[in-house]
């Protein structure tokens, strides 16, 4: 059975939503974090969505989510450093107390 | 070589200079400093005698500032008369400071002293060899200079500055005359070089008759002639070496030089000569006549000095340029003599008054015997110098045909031989008048220069005298050859006798019967009153000059302090009042403006700063909504 591309892009959808909502809303860095893979995953979902039923070439977007893959687990890579390095000094990872950039 | 002669004068502006920078350091080394420079000069300056005498005339001109193609040039010019000038300068000028190293010995200015008398010799000294008029006036004003600071020396003493700014004020009145001259002078011939004054005057007209009376009024006032001679016996609060030196043997002398040197313009106007003769005259008479009756051994001497000065004034009046000349340098050593007497008189009783000395002859007897040379060779008595060189001036008065001037002078000359001789046995014959006071000699330092003035004042005469063939008079004359006088025997025994004659009343008055002085100023009362009230010169002075002079003063001081200075307050005032309002001005417009500007950009900046919460969420919230508008306006139907 073939899954149409209007669920698929509901789902993208939704998941790109829940990802908005949860890097709004989380106090918990680590939190943002996981947020944001949700919005790259939900980007990745549409990309084969699209490539699966109106490329020529179907290898295309798959390619192109791998890709997206990399460079999100690259940048959590970075993002963690990040959280490490700030959790050491401040002994926190709730972002109302990390406000150094406040006026 | 050339420059040899500059050497004269520099060398004691050169001790001047030491001694008033390096004199607190020098103390009582700094007399013999002057005296050091004063030597060498004195050498310099007979080696420049011997050449003159044996090659002529010495004479070196630089040109200093041109006036329209006319140079005025400054050089020196040492020709015979210069010669006698610097001979008498240099050798009294030493003793005098070697005496005044004793005499100022304990003054608390000493080297002051010494400076003040060094920048004197410098000045004279330039005079003496200066080539022109230009800077002949420069060392005569310096020396007038000299003159008040050495009168006021004891300034502390109010009658000793007064005295100084006395004589500076009045011979300013005759330098003002000799200014105006030199400048009539440069106008009419355009030349002011004293050796080519003859010819350059020869074309000149009446205009230079004014220039010559105008120079003569410099004469008048440095050489204290009538109606200007007020000065110089008030100029005696001075340290009385600065009496020897300064006015009597040199300064003042300086006016018979002046009239000396200007004789080639002179002698083309007979009578602008009359003039110069007739003031020279009534100048002698009358301050002899005050001398009668002075009492303070100084007064008496200065105005002999007056006396005496008028004496050469007349002489070259008369044409006698070789007598008057002659007659200031004879003048010079006995009348420096006398008053380093009566310096020495003072030193050692601590008075000036006559009247208080007597019997002073025992104790004093260097002083009194040197004094006493000094005073035959004013009084004329042969061979002394005094006798010579007064005679010359005799006989030129006997043979110009002024027949008053001539008897006027004989009646001064016996005047002169009984004031002084009034003075010497008053002071060092008879009794001691007052129990108070204990004479004791001076030390040698005062006493050598003494004996040496007295052998000058008794051998000076020579060089001048028939004895010598005149040998002075030929040696001056030069281009005057009128400076000639055949022995006179008429003159010359009319001269002793008045001499004698004074002395021996003298002795009559002050010695044989001491009560005549008082039956004569009983019996001539009026007389008496006017020697002794000096003719009322101060008081009429005071009541013709000083006083308009002072109310005037007032007046303009009154004028100065209401109106000039009213101005001035005023508008000092007017501007603190406008710069008053300015300063409210930027105080509350100005920097009220710039600081509104600021505060708005504050405020706006608080409301705006809210937005940078700080909260990373926040700002990506933003970029959301503005993400959202983008795509709302994108898709905008």
């Amino acid at each position: 059975m073939i899954i149409p591309l209007e669920h698929l892009l509901v789902f993208g959808a939704f998941l790109f939503a829940a990802g908005i909502y949860g890097a709004l809303t989380r106090r918990n860095i680590l939190g943002i974090l996981l947020s944001i893979e949700l919005i790259l995953n939900a980007v990745n979902v549409n990309l084969v969505a699209f490539s699966r039923s109106t490329s020529l070439s179907p290898e295309t977007g798959q390619i192109f989510a791998l890709f997206v893959m990399a460079l999100a687990a690259a940048a959590a890579v970075v993002g963690l450093a990040i959280v490490l390095a700030l959790f050491r000094i401040r002994k926190t990872v709730w972002t109302d107390e990390i406000n150094l950039l406040k006026w | 070589m050339i420059l040899l002669p500059c050497l004269i004068p520099l060398l004691p502006l050169a001790a001047f200079a030491v001694n008033l920078f390096f004199g607190k350091r020098l103390r009582a080394r700094a007399a013999w400093v002057s005296v050091a420079t004063s030597s060498i000069s004195c050498l310099i300056a007979f080696y420049c005698i011997a050449t003159v005498v044996r090659t002529g005339t010495m004479k070196a001109q630089w040109v200093w500032i041109m006036l329209e193609n006319t140079p005025l040039r400054f050089g020196y010019l040492i020709d015979p008369l210069a010669c006698v000038l610097l001979f008498v300068v240099t050798v009294v000028g030493t003793l005098i400071q070697v005496y005044s190293a004793g005499y100022m010995h304990d003054d608390p200015r000493f080297t002051r002293f010494f400076a003040y008398v060094s920048l004197f010799m410098s000045a004279m000294l330039t005079l003496v060899i200066a080539s022109n008029y230009v800077l002949f006036f420069m060392a005569w004003e310096v020396m007038g200079l000299c003159s008040y600071f050495l009168i006021g020396f004891w300034f502390e003493k109010p009658s000793a500055a007064d005295a100084g700014r006395k004589a500076f004020l009045v011979t300013r009145v005759g330098d003002v005359g000799f200014l105006a001259g030199l400048m009539t002078l440069f106008a009419v011939t355009r030349n002011l070089d004293f050796e080519s004054l003859g010819a350059s005057a020869q074309a000149g007209g009446p205009l230079l008759a004014v220039a010559a009376l105008l120079i003569f009024c410099g004469t008048i006032g440095k050489s204290a002639q009538f109606p200007l001679h007020v000065w110089l016996p008030d100029a005696m609060e001075g340290p009385t070496p600065v009496s020897a030196l300064i006015h009597a043997a040199t300064m003042v002398a300086a006016g018979v030089y002046l009239v000396a040197r200007s004789f080639p313009l002179f002698e083309i106007f007979p009578d602008v000569l009359t003039v110069v003769a007739i003031t020279g005259t009534l100048t002698a008479f009358m301050a002899a006549f005050i001398a009668l009756t002075a009492t303070d051994i100084k007064k008496v001497l200065a105005y002999s000095t007056i006396s005496q000065l008028g004496f050469m004034v007349a002489a070259l009046g008369l044409k006698g340029y070789g007598a008057g000349t002659f007659h200031l340098m004879t003048h010079a050593f006995f009348k420096a003599l006398l008053f380093l007497g009566a310096g020495s008189v003072i030193h050692g009783t601590g008075t000036q008054d006559l009247r208080e000395m007597g019997g002073l002859f025992g104790k004093m007897r260097h002083t009194a015997l040197t004094f006493l040379a000094g005073s035959l060779a004013i009084a004329g008595v042969p061979p002394l110098s005094g006798f010579w060189s007064k005679d010359e001036i005799l006989a030129a008065a006997y043979q110009s045909g002024h027949g008053i001037i001539y008897y006027v002078l004989l009646l001064t000359a016996f005047m002169t031989a009984f004031y002084m001789f009034r003075l010497v046995f008053m002071a060092f014959f008879g009794k001691p008048r007052s129990p108070g006071i204990h004479a004791h000699e001076s030390p040698a330092v005062m006493t050598v220069p003494l004996w040496i003035l007295a052998a000058g004042a008794v051998l000076i005469g020579l060089p001048g005298s028939p004895l010598m063939g005149n040998w002075l008079g030929r040696f001056l004359a030069g281009p005057h050859t009128h400076g000639e006088h055949a022995l006179n025997l008429v003159v010359m025994f009319s001269s002793i006798l008045a001499g004698l004659g004074g002395i021996l009343l003298a002795w009559l008055f002050y010695v044989r019967a001491p009560q005549l002085p008082g039956i004569v100023a009983r019996r001539a009362s009026l007389l008496y009153r006017m020697s002794l009230n000096k003719l009322w010169f101060d008081e009429i002075y005071h009541v013709l000059i000083v006083r308009p002079f002072c109310f005037l003063a007032d007046l303009l001081y009154g004028f100065d302090q209401k109106a000039i200075d009213g101005i001035v307050n005023e508008t000092g005032l007017a501007t603190v009042r406008t710069s008053r309002l300015k300063a409210w001005i930027d105080t509350y417009l100005v920097d009220g403006t710039v600081n509104l500007v600021g505060a708005l950009v504050q405020l706006s900046s608080a409301l705006v700063r809210r937005i940078q919460t700080g909260f990373v969420q926040h700002y990506l919230l933003m970029i959301l909504a503005g993400i959202l508008v983008l795509i709302f306006l994108e898709f905008r139907p």
